[in-house]
């Protein structure tokens, strides 16, 4: 008897002792550590998903119990949405104007204080930076206060210089105010990101470009751009889903107006799911616009990667 | 070493009193708990509901306790849908009168039609606010505030520009031509502050000028419209030509709902269209003294939308004996007198309109008159088509008014909308 559990405690011992086990039991604690990231990713990504895709397949009040399946209906019907179509253009209009300016100002703030050392710099940086702080809803709130056209400042400082723009009163001047906004919130962020971008280009490779003789626009094109690369690239993608996802900076300044010309895509869906009570064709938006941003990302990381191939040979 | 040991004693001993004064504080405490309530309602009745719920919580001190919360207008119904889908419904649930045949028919509110018909003035609750609170004969809500629309006018403003301010205009022409010459004073005073980009106020204010000129709104069943009338276009007409000739503030075009009252209460504008609520929210100053008159058509008559809300247990509440009582106590003659006709609302009880504090302000007299004319549509897709910010009343009614005239495709998709 003795002997016997002798000889299975053995075992036990070697087959703790054995490295495939120990990679089984590390196999363990790697899933031990991964755990909680994975708990999260189900209940808040592919639960939501496989649930929002159940959703679009049915007929889906949002009051009432009653859910009869009635797939592709909530997609077909898509193609009818005035609202939608006409979104498609807009979301993708303001995208462009957005990720332009975005793009363009963030970088330049970047390059006039990436010295690190002056406190010029240090001061303009905590400046440019302050707005990210704010909430986006907040500062929508904020802006839609200074633009009010009786009470606003804004109105008041353009009136002593005898001009009284209709801040969100024209089609235009609602895409270029809101534009405004979220230029004075995210230029900083975008800054910041392109700053650790600049800075991680090594100082040796522009002074031996200067020893070449490059100049400045040169040295900017062939050397600056080129290895920052992978930060513009980051930015883009941040820029272009940010935009196509754009609502609450509408929903508070603009409302979708005047007459429907500022609404997102985003902003459909809700008014589908919360106005119309139709979470169904709701579900069957969001999924159409999953797929176009998934497709739109792989586009992009694509880019980015044969060129990245291309630097390294 | 000592030092430890005293650190460690002081420790220990603190953790001792914090327990010991937890347990002694605590236990008594929670043999009287209050029942905990909650309750939600929109933010144009937010000056309301907080007076009962601090009035109720004050008086129930320690046995019951309200917590109201208060939800943007233009949200409210999406959070009751979100909250009803995943059964997190407040104890106590308002919803804008209109709205109530979604509620009722959706299962959220608790049948409590033995309980009200139990009080002795059931009888005399407001009957439009009653009538939408009714599924299958069966009452499921109560009047929670009572709101007309009318027409508002700062006296001060008259007399600047030699109006005289006891005769105020009978028709919406007359109406205008006040507005005209009270713009022309300058000086950022308007004719007219208007809501024109509010979905929900412009039905409130203008579907009375149709009633008025004797033109249905909607069909019985609330699935067509009579927009495109001869006479609901002459209404817009009127606004239309506010619009052209600069009588209507320029803000006007963009406002929302939510800003209208301070822009009057301001005393920049000579007129605007509010519901009575407003009485009791916006202050007279030496720049604003109020007047009312009933919303009338282009020629004449009189008519009144009546709004505001109904409230109801929701039907997952597990208080529910507790929240009949507030319901019920907020009904009571004491409430109804001291906390809203003594601030100028409307009371929610027909035989209470003709109290002390209405008939000494003849606004609340005129107000309490036009609920015998008033109506209230009636279409189970009133909110979809009427309050929707995107949606086909907004831009039906802004082309009216704003642009070149009533369209008859916006028209077609407004009614397609109510047909569903």
């Amino acid at each position: 008897m003795a002997v016997a559990q002798k000889e299975i405690l053995k075992r036990k011992v070697s087959i703790f002792s054995k490295r495939p086990n120990r990679g089984f039991r590390s196999t363990w604690v790697g899933w031990g550590f991964a755990a909680p990231a994975v708990v999260v990713l189900l209940l808040f990504f592919i639960i939501p998903l496989g649930y929002s895709l159940l959703i679009s397949t049915k007929d889906w009040p949002l009051l009432g119990p009653d859910h009869p399946t009635n797939f592709p209906d909530n997609y077909v019907k898509i193609s009818d949405n005035e609202l939608f179509i006409n979104s498609l253009s807009f979301t993708v209009k303001y995208t462009a104007i957005i990720t332009t300016i975005l793009l363009t100002l963030s970088l330049g703030l970047a390059l006039l204080i990436q010295e690190g050392k002056s406190r010029r710099n240090g001061i303009l940086r905590t400046i440019y930076f302050l707005p990210v702080v704010t909430g986006l809803s907040t500062a929508a709130l904020l802006f839609l206060g200074f633009l009010n056209p009786t009470v606003g400042p804004m109105t008041f400082i353009f009136n002593k210089f005898g001009m009284n723009p209709d801040w969100l009163g024209t089609p235009n001047m609602a895409l270029t105010s809101t534009v405004m906004m979220m230029t004075w919130r995210f230029t900083g962020f975008y800054m910041v990101i392109m700053l650790s971008g600049l800075q991680a280009i090594p100082r040796d490779i522009y002074e031996s470009a200067s020893v070449d003789g490059s100049s400045r626009l040169n040295t900017f094109r062939f050397i600056t751009i080129p290895l920052m690369r992978s930060t513009l690239a980051l930015c883009l993608i941040l820029i272009l889903t940010g935009g196509m996802v754009a609502f609450e900076q509408f929903y508070i300044l603009t409302a979708g107006g005047p007459d429907n010309s500022t609404v997102t895509i985003v902003m459909t869906i809700f008014r589908q799911a919360f106005s119309q009570f139709e979470m169904g064709a709701a579900a069957a938006m969001s999924v159409v616009l999953l797929l176009a941003l998934v497709v739109m990302n792989i586009l992009q990381l694509r880019l980015v990667r044969k060129d990245d191939s291309g630097d390294s040979r | 070493m000592n030092r430890s040991i005293k650190v460690r004693r002081l420790v220990s001993s603190a953790l001792a009193v914090l327990l010991v004064g937890g347990l002694t504080t605590t236990a008594p405490a929670k043999a009287a708990d209050p029942i905990a309530l909650t309750m939600w309602t929109r933010s144009t009745t937010a000056v309301q509901s907080q007076d009962m719920v601090n009035a109720y919580n004050t008086a129930n001190k320690g046995k019951v306790e309200i917590k109201l919360t208060v939800v943007p207008f233009t949200e409210y119904l999406a959070k009751v849908s979100a909250a009803a889908a995943a059964g997190g419904l407040p104890d106590i649930l308002a919803a804008n009168v209109i709205d109530g045949p979604n509620y009722t028919r959706s299962g959220l509110w608790l049948n409590i039609d033995s309980r009200i018909k139990k009080l002795p003035y059931w009888k005399q609750l407001a009957t439009g606010h009653m009538a939408s609170a009714t599924y299958n004969q069966k009452y499921y809500a109560v009047p929670h505030v009572v709101d007309a629309s009318s027409i508002y006018y700062n006296k001060v403003l008259f007399e600047k520009a030699g109006l005289d301010s006891t005769k105020p205009p009978t028709t919406l022409k007359e109406m205008a031509i006040a507005a005209a010459k009270i713009s022309a004073l300058g000086g950022g005073v308007d004719g007219l502050y208007f809501p024109g980009n509010c979905g929900g106020c412009l039905a409130f204010t203008l579907f009375p000028s149709i009633w008025a000129s004797g033109q249905k709104v909607l069909n019985l069943q609330g699935n067509a419209s009579y927009l495109g009338t001869t006479k609901a276009k002459a209404v817009f007409d009127v606004y239309a030509k506010m619009w052209k000739d600069g009588t209507m503030a320029v803000g006007s075009k963009n406002e929302a709902g939510a800003t209208q009252n301070a822009v009057f209460e301001s005393g920049k504008a000579g007129f605007a269209l509010l519901g009575s609520k407003a009485l009791g929210t916006i202050k007279e100053s030496d720049k604003l003294k109020i007047g009312l008159v009933a919303l009338s058509g282009p020629d004449g008559g009189t008519s009144t939308f009546i709004g505001g809300d109904t409230i109801g247990i929701s039907a997952t509440s597990k208080n529910v004996e507790a929240a009949w009582n507030f319901l019920q106590w907020t009904l009571e003659d004491k409430q109804q007198i001291d906390i809203y006709a003594a601030k100028n609302f409307m009371t929610s009880r027909r035989d209470l309109a003709d109290n002390k504090f209405a008939l000494a302000d003849p606004r609340m007299v005129l107000l309490n008159k036009l609920l015998a004319v008033g109506q209230s549509p009636y279409s189970v897709r009133f909110f979809q088509t009427f309050n929707d910010a995107n949606g086909p009343w907004i831009l039906f009614v802004r082309e009216a008014i704003f642009g070149s005239g009533v369209s008859k495709t916006l028209l077609a998709k407004l009614n397609s909308s109510l047909s569903g």
